[in-house]
């Protein structure tokens, strides 16, 4: 099963490849990873997003826990939490095809960061399913180009799943 | 006052109660080495080679329980540390390698001889540094000895690049307190309960006691432990010694090369306490077939060590002799003694299971087997001798037939399992324990990978005793060419038993060599060098047909062994395991 896990880390040099090489030397998938500084700036908040069966979730979050400059691992999975990605998608449509472009983006309510004479470039944040459909929807117009931030998630106060 | 980085490590070493380095000098530690010249505090051993003062540091610390500490250059001299620190970090054994490295300014442009050596180290190290201030050394150097001995103890790596250990700064000895590193000494009160009450109704139960014991230093717990509730104790390799392997309740150890009793006494058993042990495949066997009957209990410093290769009942996550003493203190207080009878059918089975294979070879007047040079070994030292060994034939021998009473007089690369690992290790234990009798047994492979260190033992005078099990193949590869590659000994002969000549070589380097042919020398030549107070290579030329048994195949269950028997039928149960 799928987990997005979120971890906080000491915010020094070489905390990336000792988190990286771990899932690389034990074979741990990663699907996506992103890292910023939190509001203490010593310290980085990770969102790892992988898969395995239980046990191998298990063994991940421990062997993330001992990394000695790992100071708290969360299974946001096992949380009720909210988890956003940005994307952000280069169109190249076709002139009869413009119109449907803007009107996609408005609906999922994108925002167009930049355009030119053969191209659009959408922002568009959400969750995954968000990011599925437009894609989808975006695909037969002729995506040029596509990034996407990774996920991350925060936990809902208050509530236990 | 201020001091230069230099300095600071050496008072820092000092602060830490370094007495011995084993090292090596290159151009970016000259200045180190240069106040090492008139230390009075801080020895430096110099060995041959980088793997050398590694595996020296390691049999240090694994016979002392300190950390064994060494220094080398940047470039070759760091990555030549690498095997040494995979090994130690194998075993969890407290080695800390200082390398120098090129001056921050120069660092990420190939300068000469800069290698990445914290990146290259990372996976085989349990934390590395890279010290870009002089400031930080200080505290760096103590988290350092703090990691590497805490916890489950492994090998930490210092960078220090040379402007760092030039320029200068205050000194100060800080204190610690790393957030993000607190590991767990006291086990969870609750589930250490419910393991002794588990333990009071099993019937059939195995203590599998592993290398976490000893470097918990919680032999006398556990003794009293299995005393305690008459529970029959097994000892992965990493443990031997951990507990008695002359006492009554002694299985030997587990696994691949394990007794028939030890592995039989697992699969039959209700209930297997694992202490200190990480269920390494080579004690397992096939994993959906091991233990099937029992419940599990694991008690393991590390978390990460629980549930990884084996469904686990209880865990307890802790300090084993910490465990151990809240654990037999519940037993004796609250749960009381009332396994006496259980017991008695339980034990008779094991003596049973000892009387039908015990661990055998076949003897002979003509040709010297391995076993018999192992058994006098230990006849002769009574036991009370540092034992290391190689990797091979020569390490399963000596791990079944040298009995070992107590723990830290055991060297043994368990983990990665490293050729050329022991003379060095035993020159490290020697430097320990000079007063002490110290004997590498070697196969004739793996004595080559580090035969240079014979000069560092004449240099250093130290009485190293080597025996070599001189079969002049690969032995341990050859055994598996013969049982599961149709005797197709592919590049697995080494003729060492005319190259090199192990006695000339000996010679060469100053030290005293033997050489024994027929099973008569084999005494008489082990107490004349027992006698010398210097460096002796034996080298034993033995039965090169001789095998490891018995013997579990890769990946079949630990009950389906091979024994010594005639050829057809050791083939036919193979192919069955198949
Ligand atoms: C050729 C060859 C053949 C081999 N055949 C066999 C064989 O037949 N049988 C066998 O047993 N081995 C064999 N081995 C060794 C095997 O590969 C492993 O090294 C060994 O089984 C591991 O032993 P261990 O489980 O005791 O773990 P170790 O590697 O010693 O690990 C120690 C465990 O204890 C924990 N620990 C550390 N400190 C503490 C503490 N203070 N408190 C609590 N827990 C702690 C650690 O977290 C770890 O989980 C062989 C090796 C070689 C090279
Ligand atoms: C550095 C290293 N290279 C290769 C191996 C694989 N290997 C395991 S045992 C062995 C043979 C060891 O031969 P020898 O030292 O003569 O000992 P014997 O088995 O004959 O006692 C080899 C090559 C290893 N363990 N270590």
């Amino acid at each position: 099963m799928r987990h997005t896990i979120s971890l906080l880390v000491e915010n020094k040099f070489g905390v990336l490849s000792r988190i990286s090489g771990l899932f690389s030397g034990r074979g741990y998938n990663i699907e996506s990873l992103s890292v910023g500084e939190t509001i203490d700036p010593q310290i980085s908040i990770m969102t790892i997003v992988t898969s395995g069966d239980d046990q191998i979730i298990e063994q991940i979050t421990k062997q993330l826990n001992k990394l000695i400059d790992v100071i708290k691992v969360i299974d946001m999975t096992e949380l009720d939490h909210v988890e956003r990605e940005m994307v952000l998608i280069k169109v190249a449509p076709r002139h009869e095809d413009k119109a449907e472009v803007l009107r996609l983006a408005e609906i999922f309510r994108g925002r167009i960061v930049d355009s030119s004479q053969k191209t659009y470039t959408i922002e568009i944040t959400g969750d995954e399913k968000k990011i599925e459909a437009i894609v989808e929807l975006l695909k037969p117009m002729g995506i040029k180009e596509f990034v996407r931030t990774g996920k991350i998630a925060i936990a809902r106060e208050g509530v236990k799943k | 006052m201020k001091m230069t980085g230099a300095e600071i490590f050496l008072e820092s070493l000092k602060k830490e109660g370094v007495k011995y380095i084993f090292g090596y000098p290159g151009g970016v530690v000259l200045g180190i080495f240069d106040l090492l010249y008139d230390n009075k505090d801080i020895q430096l051993i110099l060995t041959r080679h980088e793997q050398g003062a590694v595996h020296a540091a390691d049999g240090y610390a694994r016979s002392t329980g300190k950390p064994g500490v060494a220094l080398v250059t940047s470039g070759p001299g760091a990555t030549n540390t690498v095997t040494g620190l995979a090994t130690a970090y194998m075993d969890s054994i407290p080695v800390i390698v200082f390398s120098g490295q090129v001056p921050t300014a120069l660092i990420g442009n190939d300068a000469f001889q800069e290698a990445d050596i914290v990146g290259i180290s990372r996976p085989c190290t349990k934390y590395n540094y890279l010290v870009k201030d002089v400031k930080e050394l200080s505290l760096i150097i103590k988290q350092t000895f703090y990691i590497a001995t805490s916890g489950r103890p492994g090998p930490v790596l210092v960078d220090l690049p040379k402007d760092v250990t030039v320029s200068k700064t205050e000194f100060t000895w800080p204190e610690l307190n790393i957030r993000s590193y607190k590991p767990t000494y006291e086990g969870n009160k609750w589930m250490i309960s419910q393991a002794a009450h588990l333990i009071a109704k099993s019937k059939k139960p195995v203590i599998l006691a592993g290398g976490g014991v000893v470097l918990s230093g919680a032999s006398k717990e556990l003794k009293e432990l299995a005393e305690y509730t008459e529970i029959p104790v097994t000892m992965t390799l990493m443990g031997l010694g951990s507990f008695p392997g002359t006492h009554s309740l002694s299985l030997g150890m587990p696994g691949m090369h394990g007794t028939y009793y030890a592995n039989k006494a697992i699969q039959e058993s209700d209930m297997l306490i694992g202490i200190g042990v990480r269920f390494d495949d080579r004690v397992t066997g096939k994993i959906d077939a091991f233990a099937p009957h029992a419940k599990i209990i694991h008690i393991d410093i590390d978390p990460t060590s629980i549930r990884k290769n084996v469904r686990v009942d209880i865990p307890i996550v802790g300090d084993v002799r910490r465990v151990l003493l809240v654990l037999n203190k519940i037993l004796k207080e609250e749960v009381k003694e009332q396994w006496s009878e259980v017991r008695k059918a339980w034990l008779k089975q094991i003596d049973e299971w000892k009387r039908e294979r015990p661990l055998t070879y076949t003897y002979s007047d003509e040709v010297i087997k391995p076993q018999f040079v192992v058994e006098k070994i230990y006849e002769l030292t009574k036991g009370d001798a540092i034992i290391a060994t190689e990797v091979g034939q020569n390490q399963m021998w000596t791990a079944q037939f040298y009995k070992f009473d107590k723990p830290r007089m055991w060297l043994t690369s368990g983990g990665l399992g490293t050729m050329g690992y022991g003379f060095p290790a035993a020159i490290g234990a020697q430097i320990a324990h000079p007063n002490k009798l110290v004997i590498d047994i070697a196969g004739d492979g793996s004595i080559q990978m580090n035969i240079q260190e014979l000069a560092t033992a004449i240099v250093h005078k130290l009485p190293v005793k080597v025996a070599i099990l001189n079969n002049h193949y690969l032995g341990m590869v050859r055994q598996w060419q013969e049982l599961f590659f149709n005797e197709r000994y592919s590049y697995s002969e080494l003729y060492s038993h005319v190259v090199p000549d192990f006695v000339k070589v000996a010679e060469a380097y100053g030290a005293v060599g033997f050489r024994a042919i027929k099973p008569s020398e084999v005494e008489p030549v082990l107490k004349e060098a027992f006698k010398i107070k210097k460096t002796v290579f034996m080298d034993f030329i033995i039965d090169w047909k001789e095998k490891v048994y018995p013997m579990v195949p890769a990946g079949a269950p630990i009950d389906q062994m091979l024994f010594e028997e005639p050829k057809e039928k050791a083939e036919k149960k193979l192919k069955a395991v198949k």
